[in-house]
């Protein structure tokens, strides 16, 4: 890898320019202080991995920033109270997911309004720790991944004995269009980011830390190299990258920033590289300096179909609806609701869900957004998905084989390579949902292999059992051979008594039992 | 609590759509047609008429018999982009029937009975060209001379009633209207061993191809660049199909310049420009990698020189395209990119 990093840009394939909309959201300063809500609703799997293990009981007084939930699992992330109160039930509650909101299990927790907060432990200077106690310490803030991956964050900050990290980028471009909660919290928080990141290197003993924005960003660029610069630590530097969707994505933004491609089903840090989120980074940098677990996010609050859209430090559990209420409400007639952005994220059902650590955008769209100007059309072999896939796929062949369920073919094409980016779905003419066809393949092929794997250890059963019943079988055989042999041996007389002693011994015990 | 619709991203609006594909396709033939009707009267605004109620027609009774959404489909126009292109290939004053034939076996046969929008492997216009040609010989031979060259010259009514009635006015014969077309010409007098310099001066030829049809495949490679343009086609088929046809032909022209046309010339006469631009081009027909149509582009070049100089038909673009429309699926298979994250 060249020492260089930053200096020399290289160029993913494929992509799109699309409008940004973010000026709707960014023109001025982020609400804090929201009035706390009188529910909070903490679901216990709100990372990629093991649900936390509640640790609460129901009527348990809880301190602001308290552990309500464990992530003692193998990958999982700790949940912590985000305010004081009481928790009220441990139970199924509505929360966000892929299918527009499922039932989780999730604390209820009654907020009593003193925000009460527990004992906290900050460390001042971070370079006096050793990169497992921060790592540590992250682990046990309930740190995840901001971008939308919410990965527990301690686990990427482990250095692997095989494979060192070189490089720390901090993921500050935000490519979807409409998102800018780490815009503007890069440009009101750089302090927290820089350090965050310096945290970051300094755990992973990395040579450097790339914070990555998009170019349009000057403020928060000009903001953050200020910082930068006062610190005055040279292995943190900030690189400007072209605003071409989807740039943030890992595996592109690795590309732009190093020319190197991370191999297929691989990690980053097989070829030298982690990624954080920005938003993460000043996560890291609350719960060093500061002892503040993971308790409140930036959230954008926008879309045509919000009145006053801007951003928002909010709480985890705050009800959606509580957030598009301090935006103003809605304009009119709110036909569809985007967790995410309008090109990854996923349609609600309902506004009545908790914002959870993945919530980076709250999008309220109207009629004019999700009008239909065409039904769905084969496919008429354009080639413009092949064109903008930044996975370098063929979409409409992967699309061919997803329809008529060829399931190897579709593996074989490269399917589980794709980052669901949407591009090929945004400028199909045909309008054929594509990703929806690639993540219901994606489904199909997990299934199979599954059931594969169970047939697999169900034969390996069956086959143990075949030679157990073998081995016991020739065992009882070789035994009655045995006793045949012993019978030929004795005198036939003999064997004749014994047979007799041994049937009436029988036949008075079983006398006896009928007495009794 | 307020309620909302589901649906999967993306939720931007879409930027295109078939129709509007198709739309800017016919868009781009415009000055084509226009430049057609210039240099050779109006033969081909009825025999365009005519060709697009036939695929309608067809395309509608097609749709309703396999249970389609008549409406959506019928206005995608990909129809009537297949009717055009069809009437850019065939003399402008053939028979109505003759089109008529084109057409079934163009939407009928290898749309339809193929699967329809999206499905057909062969081009739909190049497979009623070659029914019509291989059937009627004699009037996909009945070219018009450019109007230059014409001693009658038919108002937009009476190419019309030629077209219909087969009587042309004035108690002429075809003979008298009809002229063999450059590269008719450059077969018949190559066969008789003359030199292309001295064909050349055969006032059917004109600057740089043939006389009008120079300046309509001008006008064609506008359009073509309009497409390129607005990123309906990219830059792989026209570039491959124009660097086949001039590299392979370079070496030969320079050997034996009085027995080869020039790269230039080759280009220019004939349906190259047509056939790189509109033709290849058919998206459902072409190869769908980015290298492989380099390769498909490229095999049509070259085929199209071969029928050319050896082959029994003057032109031969039509005859390639459908030859390489058959090995898209092989190309297809070894032309495949490189996933990211794969080893390169």
């Amino acid at each position: 890898m060249a020492t260089e990093i930053g200096n020399r840009l290289w160029r993913f394939h494929g992509g799109l320019k699309l409008r940004n909309y973010k000026v709707m959201s960014t023109d001025h300063a982020v609400l804090h202080g929201l009035p706390i809500p009188e529910q909070l609703i903490l679901p216990i799997s709100q990372h990629m991995g093991i649900p936390a293990r509640p640790v609460v009981e129901p009527g348990d007084k809880v301190l602001k920033g308290q552990v309500v939930a464990i992530g003692d699992g193998f990958v999982s992330a700790s949940v912590h109270a985000p305010s004081s109160g009481t928790v009220t039930a441990i139970a199924k509650r509505l929360v966000p997911s892929a299918a527009g909101g499922t039932m989780g299990i999730s604390i209820v927790l009654e907020t009593d309004g003193e925000d009460k907060w527990i004992q906290r432990d900050g460390i001042r200077n971070f370079e006096t720790l050793a990169p497992d106690e921060i790592r540590a310490r992250v682990s046990n803030a309930g740190i995840v991944g901001l971008g939308g991956a919410v990965f527990p964050s301690h686990i990427k900050l482990m250095r692997d004995i095989h494979q060192t990290v070189e490089t720390v980028i901090l993921n500050g471009v935000e490519c979807e269009p409409y998102i800018s909660c780490d815009e503007m919290l890069m440009r009101e928080r750089a302090v927290p980011v820089v350090t965050g990141g310096r945290m970051m290197r300094h755990a992973l003993e990395a040579k450097r830390c790339i914070i990555a924005i998009e170019d349009h960003m000057e403020l928060a660029g000009r903001v953050l190299r200020g910082v930068v610069a006062e610190i005055g630590d040279d292995r943190v530097s900030v690189v400007d990258v072209p605003t071409i969707y989807p740039q943030g994505g890992e595996r592109q933004l690795i590309e732009t920033l190093t020319g190197q491609q991370v191999p297929s089903g691989g990690l980053p840090v097989q070829i030298g590289v982690v990624c954080h989120n920005v938003a993460t980074a000043a996560a890291v940098q609350d719960a060093i300096t500061d002892g503040i677990p993971l308790i409140s996010r930036y959230v954008t609050v926008t879309g045509p179909g919000v009145k006053n859209p801007s951003n928002v430090e909010a709480l985890i559990g705050t009800p959606l609806s509580q957030l598009i209420e301090a935006c103003g409400g809605y304009t009119g007639d709110v036909p569809m609701l985007i967790l995410g952005g309008p090109m990854m994220g996923y349609a609600m059902s309902t506004d009545d869900l908790p914002v959870i650590k993945a919530t980076n955008c709250v999008l309220a769209l109207v009629s004019e957004d999700v009008r239909e100007t065409q039904k769905e059309m084969p496919c008429i072999g354009c080639m413009e998905c092949v064109n903008v896939c930044p996975a370098d796929l063929l979409p409409q062949t992967l699309f061919l084989h997803a329809k008529e369920r060829q399931l190897e073919q579709a593996r074989s094409y490269g399917i589980f390579d794709c980052i669901e980016c949407g591009c090929c779905a945004y400028v199909c003419p045909s309008h054929i949902p594509l990703v929806d066809y690639y993540r219901v393949t994606k489904n199909r092929i997990w299934k199979i292999d599954e059931q594969r794997q169970k047939a697999e250890h169900a034969r390996r059963r069956h086959e143990f059992r075949e030679r157990r019943r073998q081995r016991q079988e020739t065992a009882r055989t070789d035994h009655l051979r045995e006793r045949e042999r012993a019978l030929d041996t004795k005198d036939p007389q003999d064997a004749i008594a014994e047979a007799v002693k041994r049937s009436r011994q029988h036949r008075a015990r079983r006398h006896r039992k009928d007495k009794d | 609590m307020a309620t909302f619709e589901l649906k999967g991203a993306p939720y931007i609006p879409a930027p295109t759509r078939v129709q509007g594909v198709m739309l800017q396709v016919l868009l781009a033939l415009v000055p084509g047609v226009m430049a057609h009707i210039w240099f050779f009267g109006w033969g081909i605004v009825v025999q365009i008429s005519i060709a697009i109620v036939f695929a309608l027609t067809f395309e509608a009774t097609m749709l309703h018999l396999r249970g389609k959404d008549v409406r959506l489909y019928l206005t995608d126009l990909s129809a009537v982009v297949t009717a055009v292109l069809f009437c850019l290939c065939v003399p402008q004053l053939m028979p109505w029937w003759v089109t008529a034939t084109g057409m079934f076996f163009a939407i009928v046969v290898a749309k339809h009975l193929y699967g329809g929008l999206g499905y057909n492997l062969f081009n739909p216009a190049m497979v009623g060209w070659m029914v019509v040609l291989i059937a009627f010989p004699r009037d996909l031979t009945a070219w018009l001379p450019p109007l230059e060259l014409a001693e009658y010259h038919f108002t937009l009514f009476e190419s019309a009633t030629i077209i219909f009635t087969g009587n042309i006015p004035g108690e002429l014969v075809w003979d008298d209207i009809t002229q063999a077309t450059p590269l008719d010409t450059l077969k018949i007098q190559t066969a008789l061993a003359m030199t292309i310099a001295e064909i050349h001066e055969d006032a059917i030829f004109g600057d740089f191809g043939g006389l009008g049809w120079e300046w309509i495949a001008n006008w064609y490679a506008v359009g073509g660049l309009f497409l390129l343009y607005r990123r309906i086609i990219s830059w792989h088929i026209p570039v491959a199909f124009f660097g086949a046809v001039m590299l392979v032909d370079l070496p030969f022209y320079l050997m034996d310049p009085d027995g080869y046309l020039g790269p230039l010339q080759q280009v220019f006469t004939g349906s190259v420009v047509l056939g790189a631009f509109f033709i290849a081009t058919d998206p459902v027909t072409a190869s769908s990698t980015p290298r492989g149509r380099l390769v498909y582009a490229a095999g049509i070049g070259v085929i199209t020189l071969i029928i050319r100089r050896w082959g029994a038909y003057p032109d031969g673009v039509g005859f390639a395209v459908l030859l390489m429309n058959m090995a898209v699926p092989l190309i297809d298979y070894y032309t495949r990119p490189t996933i990211y994250g794969h080893s390169r």
